[in-house]
C-alpha cells in the first residue's frame, strides 16, 4: 500500500509540474527586463505591464472579449436554465436523446465547430462580427451551463414549488420567490465558468471574428512581433490571474449550490 | 354544517395505472376526515386532486358547492401540509409562515401580528428569526402547519404529516393536531397509512384499496363493523373461521366447528349471503376463563403460541380443529398468564361476531 501510494504521489506531483510549470514561466518573464525570452533573467521591471496601458488595439480587443464573454455566458446560461428546467420537470418523447445530443459540442473538436459555423454563416450571407463569435461561444458554453443547471434543478425538491403554489403564489411568483433563489448559486457558477471559457477561447473566435478581434486572437497576432513578446507575457499573466479568480468564484458558487440543496432534505 | 368537500365519481389514471378509480365522498364542514389505506391505494393522489396538483381524468371535485374544474392550486381555498413539510430552506421561520400573506395585501403590522398568532397556535412563539435549516423535524412540521393555517383555508390537507416523526413525538403531535383542529374549526383531511392514527384522530375515515373507497364510516363503526375481510384485517386484527348457513330468517344461523351453531344479526352480515360464509371475531372479544367455570358455550383449546406486547398478550389457540383462534388479553391486575401447551377454556362474545360472504 505504501509503495503504490508513493508512486501515486510521484505521479501526481509530476503531473502538476507538467501542467503548471509552463504557465509559471509567464509571470517570471513578464517581470524580466530583457526583451529576449531566455534564462538567465537579466533584471526586474514592471515596464511591460505599463506598456500594456498604451496599446490602443489591445484595449479594443479586451473590450471585444468582454462583450463576447458576457453576452455568450448570459445566453448560454439562459438556454441552460430552460433546457434543464424542461429536463427535470417535463416528460416528452425523445427527451433522453435530445439531452444527450445537446451535450455534443462538449466532445466535438472546436475546429470542426468553427469551420462548420463559418460555412453556415457565409451560406446564410450573414456578416462576420462580434455577434458571430457570440453565437459560436454560446454553442460552446451551453453544454457546461446545462450540466451545471441540471444538477441545480434536479436537487430542487418539487414539493417546494407545489407548496408555494398551494400558499397562493402564481407560477411566475413561485419562479421568482422560490426557484430562482434556490438555483441562484448554480446560475452564478454557470455565468462565471462560461465567462472564463469564452474569454480564453481562440479557435472559434479565430474563424468567426471579422475585423474586430478578441483578446486571444489579438495575442496570437502579436507573435509576429518579437519585440512585443514580453508585453504579451505580461498580458498573459493578468489573464491567468483573472481566470483563476473567476474559476474559484464559480467553484465557490457551485459548492454553495450543492450545500443549500442537500440541507433541504 | 353542510357538505364542504364533495368528490363526485372521480377517476385519475397515470398511463395504465388507475390511481383513483371511481371515488365519491362527501366531507362535512368542520370534520376531521382521514383517508386511510396501504401505500399505492390512491389516497395521496385523491388529496392532490382536491388540492389541485392533479387534474381528474374524469369526475369532479366541489369545494363549498363550487366546482374546482380548471381552478389552479393557488386559487383554491385549500392549503396543504406536505409529507416532507416543504419548508423553504432559504427563508427563516417568520418568512416561511408569512409566505402566503404577500398575495393577500395585508398591512405589514397586521402581517406581523398574524405571524405571531400563528406561531403561538403551533407552539413556536419566539422562533420568528430561526433559520429553516436549524429546525428539527417536529418544528418543521409546526412551521408547515402555521404557514397553512395563517391563510385561514376552508380545508387543510395533510399528507402523511406524522410519518417522518419518531413514535413519541408522533403520538404527541396526533393529540395536538386533534386539539388544533377543534380550536380552529377548519375541516382537516388527513392522508395516512397508520390505522391507529386514523382511528384516534378522525371523526370519519374512508378506507381505500386499489383506488376505490372500500368503506367510509366513523372510527368505531369501522373497527366494530368492517364491511369486508380486507377492511377488517387492515384495521386491527381479526380471526376468520369458516361457517355454513343453517337457516335464514330474522337472523342468520351459522354453523361452524369452533363456535357451533350461532345466530348473527342481519346488520352484522356483509356481502351476498350464500351457503358458505366466513365468521370474523376480534382477538379482544374472546376471553380466557378459569378452568372451573361451567357454561354451555365455552370453548376448550390448547395454547400453541404466545406473543407478549407489554400491555397485552396475544395467544394463538388450537381448538381441536384445523383452525386457530387469536386472543388478545389485557395484562391488567390479577390477569393470569399462560404458556404454550396449556389447556384453557375460552368464552367468545358471540354478539360481536361478523359474517362475511366468501
Amino acid at each position: 500500500m505504501n509503495r503504490s501510494n508513493k508512486y501515486l504521489k510521484t505521479f501526481a506531483i509530476t503531473y502538476l509540474i507538467f501542467l503548471y510549470a509552463p504557465a509559471l514561466l509567464l509571470p517570471i518573464f513578464s517581470f524580466n527586463s530583457s526583451q529576449i525570452i531566455a534564462f538567465p533573467l537579466s533584471g526586474f521591471t514592471t515596464g511591460w505591464f505599463k506598456a500594456l496601458l498604451y496599446q490602443e488595439t489591445l484595449h479594443e480587443a479586451l473590450r471585444n472579449s468582454l462583450i463576447v464573454a458576457a453576452s455568450s455566458s448570459i445566453f448560454a446560461t439562459i438556454l441552460g436554465i430552460l433546457a434543464s428546467r424542461a429536463a427535470s420537470r417535463y416528460y416528452f418523447p425523445g427527451k433522453q436523446f435530445s439531452l444527450t445530443f445537446i451535450l455534443a459540442p462538449l466532445v466535438l473538436p472546436e475546429i470542426i465547430v468553427g469551420v462548420s459555423l463559418l460555412i453556415v454563416l457565409i451560406q446564410l450571407g450573414l456578416p462576420l462580427n462580434l455577434w458571430s463569435v457570440v453565437l459560436g461561444h454560446t454553442l460552446l458554453i451551453m453544454p457546461f451551463s446545462i450540466l451545471i443547471m441540471n444538477s441545480a434543478f434536479n436537487n430542487l425538491d418539487i414539493s417546494l414549488e407545489e407548496a408555494s403554489l398551494d400558499l397562493g403564489e402564481t407560477p411566475l411568483g413561485t419562479f421568482r420567490r422560490i426557484i430562482l433563489p434556490l438555483v441562484y448559486p448554480g446560475i452564478m457558477a454557470s455565468l462565471l465558468l462560461g465567462f472564463t471559457l469564452s474569454l480564453d477561447e481562440f479557435i472559434i473566435a479565430f474563424f468567426l471574428t471579422g475585423t474586430e478581434t478578441t483578446l486571444p486572437v489579438y495575442i496570437w497576432s502579436l507573435f509576429r512581433f518579437p519585440k512585443q513578446l514580453p508585453a504579451t507575457m505580461a498580458l498573459g499573466t493578468i489573464l491567468i490571474f483573472v481566470s483563476l479568480i473567476l474559476l474559484s468564484l464559480g467553484e465557490y458558487f457551485r459548492r454553495r449550490a450543492a450545500k443549500t440543496q442537500t440541507s433541504v432534505l | 354544517m353542510g357538505k364542504l368537500v364533495q368528490v363526485k365519481n372521480v377517476f385519475k389514471s397515470f398511463g395504465d395505472v388507475h390511481a383513483v378509480n371511481g371515488v365519491s365522498l362527501d366531507i362535512q364542514e368542520g370534520q376531521f376526515y382521514s383517508l386511510l389505506g396501504p401505500s399505492g391505494c390512491g389516497k395521496t393522489t385523491l388529496l392532490r386532486l382536491i388540492a389541485g396538483f392533479e387534474k381528474p381524468t374524469s369526475g369532479q371535485v366541489f369545494i363549498d358547492n363550487t366546482s374546482m374544474d380548471g381552478i389552479e392550486p393557488n386559487l383554491r381555498p385549500t392549503n396543504m401540509v406536505f409529507q416532507n413539510y416543504a419548508i423553504f430552506p432559504h427563508l427563516n421561520v417568520e418568512e416561511n409562515v408569512a409566505y402566503g400573506l404577500r398575495n393577500k395585501r395585508e398591512k405589514r403590522s397586521d402581517q406581523n401580528k398574524l405571524v405571531d398568532e400563528a406561531l403561538e397556535l403551533v407552539g413556536l412563539s419566539g422562533l420568528n428569526k430561526r433559520s429553516a435549516n436549524a429546525l428539527s423535524g417536529g418544528q418543521k412540521q409546526r412551521v408547515a402547519l402555521a404557514r397553512a393555517l395563517i391563510l385561514k383555508p376552508k380545508v387543510l390537507l395533510l399528507d402523511e404529516p406524522l410519518s417522518a416523526l419518531d413514535k413519541k413525538l408522533r403520538e404527541q403531535m396526533q393529540s395536538e393536531l386533534r386539539h388544533l383542529q377543534r380550536a380552529v374549526g377548519i375541516t382537516f383531511i388527513l392522508v395516512t397509512h397508520d390505522q391507529y392514527e386514523a382511528l384516534t384522530m378522525s371523526d370519519r375515515v374512508a378506507v381505500m384499496f386499489d383506488g376505490k373507497v372500500a368503506q367510509e364510516a366513523s372510527p368505531r363503526d369501522l373497527y366494530e363493523l368492517p364491511n369486508s375481510q380486507k377492511v377488517a384485517s387492515f384495521i386491527g386484527e381479526m380471526t376468520f373461521i369458516k361457517g355454513e348457513i343453517v337457516s335464514e330468517n330474522k337472523n342468520l344461523q351459522v354453523q361452524s366447528e369452533i363456535f357451533g351453531k350461532i345466530n348473527i344479526e342481519k346488520s352484522r352480515v356483509f356481502g351476498q349471503s350464500s351457503k358458505k360464509m366466513v365468521l370474523g371475531i376480534r382477538p379482544e372479544k374472546i376471553a380466557i376463563v378459569p378452568k372451573t367455570s361451567r357454561s354451555k358455550d365455552l370453548i376448550s383449546g390448547k395454547i400453541i403460541d404466545v406473543s407478549y406486547f407489554g400491555e397485552t398478550t396475544n395467544y394463538k389457540v388450537s381448538c381441536g380443529t384445523t383452525e386457530t383462534l387469536t386472543i388478545s388479553s389485557q395484562n391488567s391486575v390479577g390477569q393470569l398468564s399462560y404458556s404454550v401447551g396449556e389447556e384453557i377454556q375460552l368464552k367468545a362474545d358471540m354478539n360481536n361476531i361478523i359474517a362475511f360472504s366468501i
